[in-house]
């Protein structure tokens, strides 16, 4: 990828006074609800942000340890009557300790892996392919039964639990296949760069949904990864990167809506106007770019959202994604496409908008954090008795699919929009 | 304008100087954090300078680093901890969730802060006798959450209760809202168990309201971490009233809100909470959240009646005619749960969201006869003015306590300590106008030196021989609450750099 001039990337002053220590955000905190400690809190990761960006610490693995912890779930920023942008804090404050030299070489390590693989369809392709060769060849089997993943280090043996069993094809851009007509809007799906490979069935059901929404799905095959998860490990450079490539794909496409089902892609998308604020070729572009971007619960309430005509009786309860309710404040249109579904019983559970601890790549790098946020999550899951529990990214999905594994728990986990999908097929099937 | 102009304000010394670095000569040595780490286990403890930075504050703007902090988890780990930080000749601090407005969590002589935040259990709720017993670390929301499936709840609510403990409370006998009608925390507190600073486990009080001998629950409630820790507390539960009805009254001015707060309380009415929210506030709160607060508004009051339904009505009606009366250009009223959270809503995050309207706030809080209430607002937005400082003001109208919060930027050189200023001079207005220095948040390390406005010697006097009797010392949260204290004359922040050059280099091994 072309490398472009280094922003020096630092929280900002203003972003940082922001935070008047009131602690409102502690108990929404779930890294802080599971450790009671402040260095694991909203307030005390701003503290010692703060404190790096002063120059008054350094950034010891101590400290960076705690900050390595937060789930960079934002619930902290929803909680905020301040109005902390904390996201924004975590992630230019990453970036500064890694453009500082001072991250520990798992940080390091983390950014290079990432920005190796996630821009390169290609080598994803491969990638994915030799896991579904070892899930299909019975190596996985073997494996697991044999115990020996058990030996492997560092949690690998639990993200190989975590794996969902990879469909056998991915997901392939495709239009939505109507004639092109001049009064239907014009929309992009943004494909992403794992969900293609974990959920093409998400990306087949939002194409086919937005179709019944008559809108046309155009393909823009130049798009590539958003950037979120190398702009949540500090890597904000390869993040810009990405910006400018996706910018410029989708502004040539003369299209109406970016569509996006990953609620983490979505809120990434959403803030190119910021990310690239510095770069003065693109920040126009970007804040442009931004305004096009649109979650697909929202986009379907916005152009009418259909309700499907035939029930689908099943119980559901909905997870909040965090960065579709924290990130993007979107909290309503999911929920309303539920209840759109006749004979759809939606149970809400307690606290549904806190954390899965599925988080990215969070969940490989903090496994055990990860798990008992999860484990939490799963019980109040199962005290609904909801045998479909419905959410709004990929990250989840996964997270919630492994929870259930976990659990011993019968049931299944879907898209918004698959439920709405499943629903209007079944309309079809009785026409 | 300087202090001097004031006659009786001093700027207290105790406050820390935002640009000196106080050298903390106690560096904590390895054979002490063994020990703690021994008491209670390698992960409770913290005491790297970059680690125990996070609990260099609380809800204030004072700042000071602790040595360490240890999280125990029973109350004879909070014995044996306090032990080993004594025995060290270290100061022991005790904190909730560090959301306290007095400093009083801040450990104003470096030492070892005893963190609650892990004792959280809600032992028991007994529906029958409506009581609870919880660990200090119980956040106050949740007990209330935790009472509701039987029609109960904890009545004292302070605006920070989705984040403060129970124990943080007893030690502030924090209010809140709702105290105009039930009382402040006190009124709530049965039973204490209690770590002495000698390090004994005893209990004051009981399950009961009335328990012969000394009332040492009394005297504990309110005590500011100076007379030992809460370990667990038994508290009374209150029936959800039948009816409740929430009234927004709209005024241009704060003298008409004024003057409606003393007219619904004369009126022989007393509501369940009475709050005024001024325009300052209102412009916060509008920009934070979206709670139907008019923006344009010179003040609102939030009236709360509750009880049995039919009498509620009327009485929602009455409030209503007098707000109308005193010049409230509308009222609303909430009748459904949803609306009237929303309302509150407003009013509880209204402090924080005063971070919209400037990087720090000083949040005072003063307590003043109902009656001077105009008198003395509009004293307190004069020397605003004088100050240069805007000052937004959401307080409690009903019982007179104060709240006003003085905006500033503590980057910009000399601020903080004209804030402080300013903050002696509106202490002094109350403290003139026959009222307090603090309502609810107690003394702490803020308003120590304020305290022999009030307080003769020999008042102050009686309350250390208090102090004393129950085996507390210097080393005893030290700085806070009392106008003297060996050392606290110098307190200023340590700087952290200096800290991680005492602990030196191998410390981090
Ligand atoms: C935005 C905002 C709004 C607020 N609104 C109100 C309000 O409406 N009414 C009100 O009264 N207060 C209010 N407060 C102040 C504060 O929340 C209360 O004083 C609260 O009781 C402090 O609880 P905490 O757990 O945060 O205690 P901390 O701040 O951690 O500690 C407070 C004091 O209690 C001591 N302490 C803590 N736990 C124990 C224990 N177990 N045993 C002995 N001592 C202990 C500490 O040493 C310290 O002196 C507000 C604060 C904020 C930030
Ligand atoms: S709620 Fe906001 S202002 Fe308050 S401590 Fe948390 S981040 Fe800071
Ligand atoms: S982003 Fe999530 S985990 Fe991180 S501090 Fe905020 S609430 Fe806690």
């Amino acid at each position: 990828m072309a490398v472009t001039p280094a922003i020096n990337d630092a929280p900002s002053q203003d972003d940082l006074s922001r935070c008047v220590h009131c602690g409102f955000c502690l108990q929404e905190c779930p890294t802080y609800l599971q450790l009671g400690i402040e260095t694991d809190s909203p307030r005390g990761r701003i503290h010692l942000l703060r404190a790096i960006t002063d120059g008054n610490v350094e950034a010891t693995p101590a400290l960076t340890s705690h900050l390595d912890l937060c789930l960079q779930c934002r619930a902290c920023e929803t909680a905020c009557p301040s109005g902390v942008p904390f996201g924004r804090i975590m992630e230019s404050g990453r970036a500064m300790i890694l453009q500082q030299g001072a991250a520990p070489r798992s940080w390091r390590l983390r950014a290079w892996l990432l920005r190796q693989t996630l821009p390169y369809p290609k080598r994803l392709r491969l990638l994915f392919n030799l896991l579904r060769l070892y899930q299909r060849s019975g190596l996985q089997r073997l494996l697991r039964a044999s115990r020996l993943l058990r030996m492997l280090p560092g949690g690998l043996s639990e993200a190989e639990e975590k794996l969902p069993h990879l469909p056998s094809t991915s997901y392939e851009m495709k239009s939505d296949g109507l004639p092109p007509s001049a009064s239907a809007k014009k929309v992009a799906l943004l494909t992403g760069c794992v969900m293609p490979h974990l959920y093409p069935r998400t990306h087949e059901a939002t194409v086919r949904v937005l179709a019944r929404q008559g809108v046309e799905v155009v393909d823009v095959a130049e798009q590539r990864c958003c950037g979120a998860l190398s702009v949540h490990a500090g890597d904000r450079t390869t993040g810009r990167a990405l910006a400018r490539r996706n910018i410029d794909a989708f502004l040539q496409a003369g299209i109406d809506a970016v569509v996006v089902n990953s609620a983490g892609c979505g809120a990434t998308l959403t803030e190119y106007g910021e990310l690239l604020e510095q770069d003065d070729a693109y920040a126009d572009k970007a804040r442009r770019f931004s305004e096009l971007v649109t979650d697909v619960n929202e986009f379907v309430i916005d152009v009418g959202g259909q309700a499907p005509q035939v029930a689908l009786d099943i119980r559901v309860t909905y997870q909040d994604s965090c960065h579709l309710v924290h990130g993007q404040k979107v909290r309503n249109s999911p929920r309303q496409l539920l209840a759109s579904i006749p004979g759809l019983e939606l149970v809400e559970m307690e606290t549904p908008d806190r954390c899965c601890g599925s988080a990215g790549i969070y969940s490989l790098a903090q496994q055990e954090m990860s798990m008992n946020v999860l484990d939490d999550k799963m019980r109040d899951v199962a005290a609904t008795e909801a045998p479909v529990i419905a959410t709004a990214n990929p990250g989840c999905m996964m997270q919630l699919e492994a929870g259930l594994r976990r659990h011993g728990l019968k049931g299944r986990v879907a898209h918004v929009i698959e439920l709405l999908d499943e629903a209007y097929q079944a309309e079809e099937d009785t026409n | 304008m300087s202090s001097s102009g004031l006659p009786g304000v001093a700027v207290v010394q105790c406050h820390p100087d935002m640009s000196a670095a106080k050298p903390d000569t106690r560096s904590l040595d390895k054979g002490t954090i063994r020990l703690l780490e021994r008491a209670v286990g390698k992960n409770a403890v913290l005491w790297r300078p970059e680690e125990v930075l996070a609990f260099e504050y609380d809800g204030t703007i004072e700042r000071a680093m602790p040595q360490a902090v240890a999280f125990p988890d029973s109350a004879e780990q909070v014995a044996a901890v306090v032990g080993i930080a004594l025995d060290a000749g270290l100061p022991v601090v005790p904190r909730g969730a560090g959301t306290g407005l007095s400093g009083g969590a801040v450990a104003a002589l470096g030492g070892v802060v005893v963190a609650l935040t892990r004792m959280k259990r809600i032992l028991e709720i007994d529906a029958e006798d409506q009581l609870a017993v919880v660990e200090p670390g119980v956040v106050n929301l949740d007990l209330s959450k935790a009472a509701a499936p039987h029609g109960l709840y904890f009545a004292p609510d302070p605006s920070s209760q989705r984040a403060c403990t129970l124990g943080g409370n007893v030690a502030e006998n924090a209010g809140g809202p709702h105290c105009l009608a039930y009382g402040v925390t006190t009124n709530h507190v049965i039973g204490l168990e209690v770590v002495t600073p000698a390090g004994d486990i005893v209990e004051f009080g009981g399950r009961t309201s009335d328990t012969p001998g000394y009332d040492l629950r009394g005297l504990f409630v309110g005590s500011e971490g100076t007379l030992g820790i809460a370990t667990k507390i038994t508290l009374r539960l209150l029936r959800r009233p039948e009816a409740t009805r929430t009234l927004l009254a709209i005024f241009d001015s704060v003298d008409q809100a004024s003057a409606a707060v003393s007219a619904i309380i004369g009126g022989g009415i007393v509501p369940s909470a009475l709050e005024m929210i001024d325009h300052h506030v209102i412009s916060a709160v509008v920009q934070a959240m979206d709670v139907g607060y008019p923006a344009d508004a010179g003040a609102v009051l939030l009236i709360e009646v509750d009880g049995l339904l039919d009498a509620v009505a009327e009485q929602a009606l009455e409030m209503r005619d007098v707000c109308l009366a005193e010049g409230a250009r509308e009222v609303r009223q909430a009748d459904e749960a949803a609306e009237r959270e929303k309302l509150w809503a407003g009013r509880k995050g209204a402090i924080s969201a005063l971070g919209r309207l400037a990087p720090n706030y000083y949040v005072l809080d003063g307590v003043v006869p109902r009656t001077k209430l105009p008198a003395v607002l509009r004293d307190i937005y004069r020397l605003g003015e004088e100050y240069g400082f805007p000052i937004a003001n959401v307080f409690h109208a009903g019982d007179g306590n104060l709240h006003p919060n003085v905006l500033f930027d503590e980057r910009k050189p000399g601020e903080t300590q004209r804030v402080l200023e300013v903050g002696a001079a509106i202490m002094r207005l109350c403290v003139d106008a026959g009222g307090t220095i603090t309502g609810e948040h107690g003394v702490g390390l803020e308003k120590r030196g304020y305290m022999d406005w009030i307080f003769s010697e020999e008042d102050i006097a009686a309350m250390a021989k208090v102090k004393a009797a129950f085996g507390s010392t210097d080393l005893y949260n030290p700085c806070k609450m009392f106008p003297t204290g060996k050392g606290c004359g110098e307190v200023s922040q340590a700087k952290i750099e200096h800290v991680m050059k005492q602990a030196g280099p191998d410390a981090y091994i």
